[in-house]
């Protein structure tokens, strides 16, 4: 069995409440953060050496080291807009264990001198955004959250902030705008949020599972923790698992096993025995992996190797019986209706993309398209303020690359049936001129 | 690129674009001459508390905009010109901003409906897998004749454990099969709860009991079909 630091006991009836979290040992770390000098708090991250489980991966000890120090108006600010497709992790999380969560961004807080923190939670998760509210109202009954912690003299205000369904203000800095009432559009960076971020003042922004992880890693202590996992992907991670496995779920895994242990082992492979085809290994933005590479150990590094990314932990598995063209569409389809048309390669590359997929249905493509639709692809990256083209780029570029007989297969089966029923309505040339009457005279 | 020629370097501001000011078009702290009267403009008393109290979270108030639309939208069914001048009144910013606003984030409505109920069907990858598409085209259908129950595709709900699922009035249930959408009706209509053992809340992380063969439990809830 798995060592379990944020699952243990996650399915236990009523953790959701302030009362069960403390029999299980809730706000202790808290408790023990606020014992410790930040200095202290913020070294145990370091040593902890946890990376960001949102997508990027960035070193979090890092990110909270980068914040000015002085006595500035700081914010934290708590990525909960889950919209990844494939990922719900930070769903469970949230519903069954809110406090810990609470309790994370508390000491997170603490650690970067910072006295007002944000949830920005997404508009559709309206149970969890419930759940996490009274969260917040009981931990500040209880002394938890608010004026005066536990009696350190330490003050930290938490907002839960709900979104209203827009995959782009997942992004840093498009959160950053929606949180402050525009449109969530990306920002330019540098600045970097550490520096200018929520209202223009030095901000911390971190995703749900990396901050519920904090009181786990003050409680073992930063190198007892950076002993899970590999060297350069320390801990334990939450994997989302769906698609074509019979047991699709959150689980949590030590970071480094092998990526068959999990999509096998764990969520038990495709139903009836069907082989893995393609699959993603961290949320519909990683570039495919296909059934060769199950063997892939489960960590940040090995995946970028593999040619992939461990992005939000969201395994989505299809099986041999499902079209590459079909899930390639779904893809392109959801990226240009979530771009937000800032940048014009992200806009036109992402749309284009969605015409050129819809193209192959109707039997009008060429083979040459793919080349087209590579070069397109190629263009989008690394050319936008934020990465959200890149995450469709990404994926459709390497479904080209990887199953390129498979699409050229389908262009030809497409037109041929196009051509046929085209066919049919072709009328002979001597009854065609009937029909069209007299040559009209100019 | 293929020209072989340096790109000439253009002189740029500090933003990154060659317009000066292009990115402070809009002067979010000058007084709007547009703002609705709050003399002449009515808003309903619950409205206005409950956008004042959103306001009173952030240290900027505009950050109030998306729950106060929110609002404003739960209690007029969608955000009309009536609802955002109400809020704008309360908010003292332009009609304008708060429907650039309301027109960039999917849970906004920005055309007229009635008060509803929200079904929002996953389509996207996982759930698409399982079967998306044929339940979304079964709702649609189950739904078209009537006009209180707001059938909508959407992307990604997060709750891909138990695709193909739905979002209904908020509440995730899942899986679902194409034969689940009439019911899903009825009970609407009826003002019960949907599809209760379909609900989210009761599943566990994993399900290790479930469905040893075929997908997880995708088979329509109803004995009857």
């Amino acid at each position: 069995m798995p060592k379990l630091l944020l699952f243990d006991n996650i399915d236990e009836p009523g953790l959701a409440t302030l009362d069960v979290y403390e029999r299980r040992g809730g706000y202790e770390s808290l408790r023990k953060a606020l014992s410790m000098s930040r200095e202290d708090v913020l070294q145990q991250l370091l040593d902890s050496a946890i990376r960001g489980r949102g997508g990027a991966g960035f070193p979090t000890g890092r990110k909270i080291s980068f914040l000015p120090k002085g006595d500035m108006q700081k914010y934290l600010v708590c990525n909960a807009d889950e919209s990844e497709p494939g990922t719900f992790k930070d769903r469970e999380l949230m519903q069954k264990s809110p406090h810990m969560l609470v309790e994370g961004v508390i000491i997170a807080a603490y650690a970067g001198g910072i006295s007002k923190a944000f949830i920005y939670i997404r508009g559709e998760y309206q149970v969890q955004a419930d759940l996490v509210e009274q969260a917040i109202v009981d931990a500040t009954q209880a002394g938890y959250v608010g004026e005066d912690i536990l009696h350190s003299g330490i003050s930290i205000s938490m907002v839960l902030h709900r979104g209203a369904g827009a995959y782009i203000c997942g992004e840093e800095t498009g959160l950053l705008d929606s949180l402050e009432g525009k449109r969530g559009n990306p920002r330019l960076k540098p600045p970097f949020p550490a520096l200018e971020g929520l209202y223009d003042g030095p901000t911390l922004i971190n995703n749900v599972e990396t901050l519920a992880t904090i009181p786990h890693i003050i409680r073992m202590g930063g190198t007892e923790y950076a002993k899970l996992g590999t060297e350069g992907s320390t801990g334990t991670k939450l994997v989302s698992i769906s698609g074509d496995v019979k047991r699709p779920g959150n689980y949590e895994i030590e970071l480094g096993i092998p990526s068959r242990e999990i999509i096998y082992g764990l969520a038990g492979g495709p139903p009836s025995g069907k082989k893995v085809k393609f699959w993603f290994p961290g949320g519909s933005s990683a570039p495919v992996l296909t059934g060769d590479d199950l063997d892939v150990p489960y960590d940040f590094d090995s995946m970028a190797k593999a040619g992939s990314m461990l992005g939000s932990g969201a395994i989505i598995i299809a099986d041999e019986s499902r079209r590459v063209l079909d899930t390639a569409l779904k893809l392109a389809k959801f990226y240009a209706h979530e771009s937000c048309g800032k940048c014009v390669p992200c806009r036109e590359g992402t749309n284009w993309t969605h015409k050129m997929l819809e193209r192959i249905y109707t039997g009008e493509a060429t083979p040459m398209d793919l080349d087209l639709m590579a070069s397109v692809q190629e263009q989008i990256i690394g050319n936008c303020l934020c990465v959200l083209g890149d995450a469709m780029a990404m994926p459709i570029g390497s479904m080209v690359e990887k199953f390129r007989p498979e699409l050229e297969a389908e262009i030809e089966a497409a037109r041929a049936a196009n051509e046929a029923a085209s066919l049919e309505d072709v009328v002979p040339m001597g009854v065609a001129d009937e029909l069209a009457g007299p040559l009209p005279v100019h | 690129m293929s020209s072989g020629r340096r790109p000439m370097s253009v002189p740029r501001f500090r933003h990154g674009s060659r317009v000066p000011g292009w990115d402070d078009a809009v002067d979010l702290s000058k007084p709007p001459a547009t703002v609705p009267d709050p003399a002449t403009t009515e808003v309903p008393q619950e409205l206005r508390a409950t956008v004042e109290a959103a306001m009173a979270k952030y240290p900027d108030k505009r950050s109030a905009a998306i729950p106060a639309l929110h609002a404003a939208q739960s209690m007029h069914g969608w955000c009309s010109p009536e609802a955002i001048d109400q809020v704008a009144a309360v908010m003292e910013v332009t009609p304008a901003y708060l429907t650039a606003v309301a027109t960039f984030y999917d849970m906004l409505e920005t055309q007229p409906r009635p008060i509803h109920d929200d079904v929002y069907v996953c389509t996207n990858i996982s759930c698409s897998i399982l079967g998306a598409d044929e339940f979304f085209e079964a709702m649609v259908k189950a739904a078209e004749d009537d006009e209180t129950i707001h059938v909508s595709s959407f992307e990604c709900l997060g709750a891909c454990d138990i695709a193909p699922m739905a979002s209904v009035n908020g509440e995730y249930i899942g899986p679902l099969h194409p034969l689940d959408a009439t019911r899903i009706v009825e009970q609407l209509r009826a003002g019960e709860d949907v599809m209760p053992l379909k609900n989210l809340r009761l599943r566990a992380c994993q399900d290790p009991s479930s469905h040893p063969d075929g997908h997880n439990g995708n088979a329509p809830s109803s004995e009857s079909h």
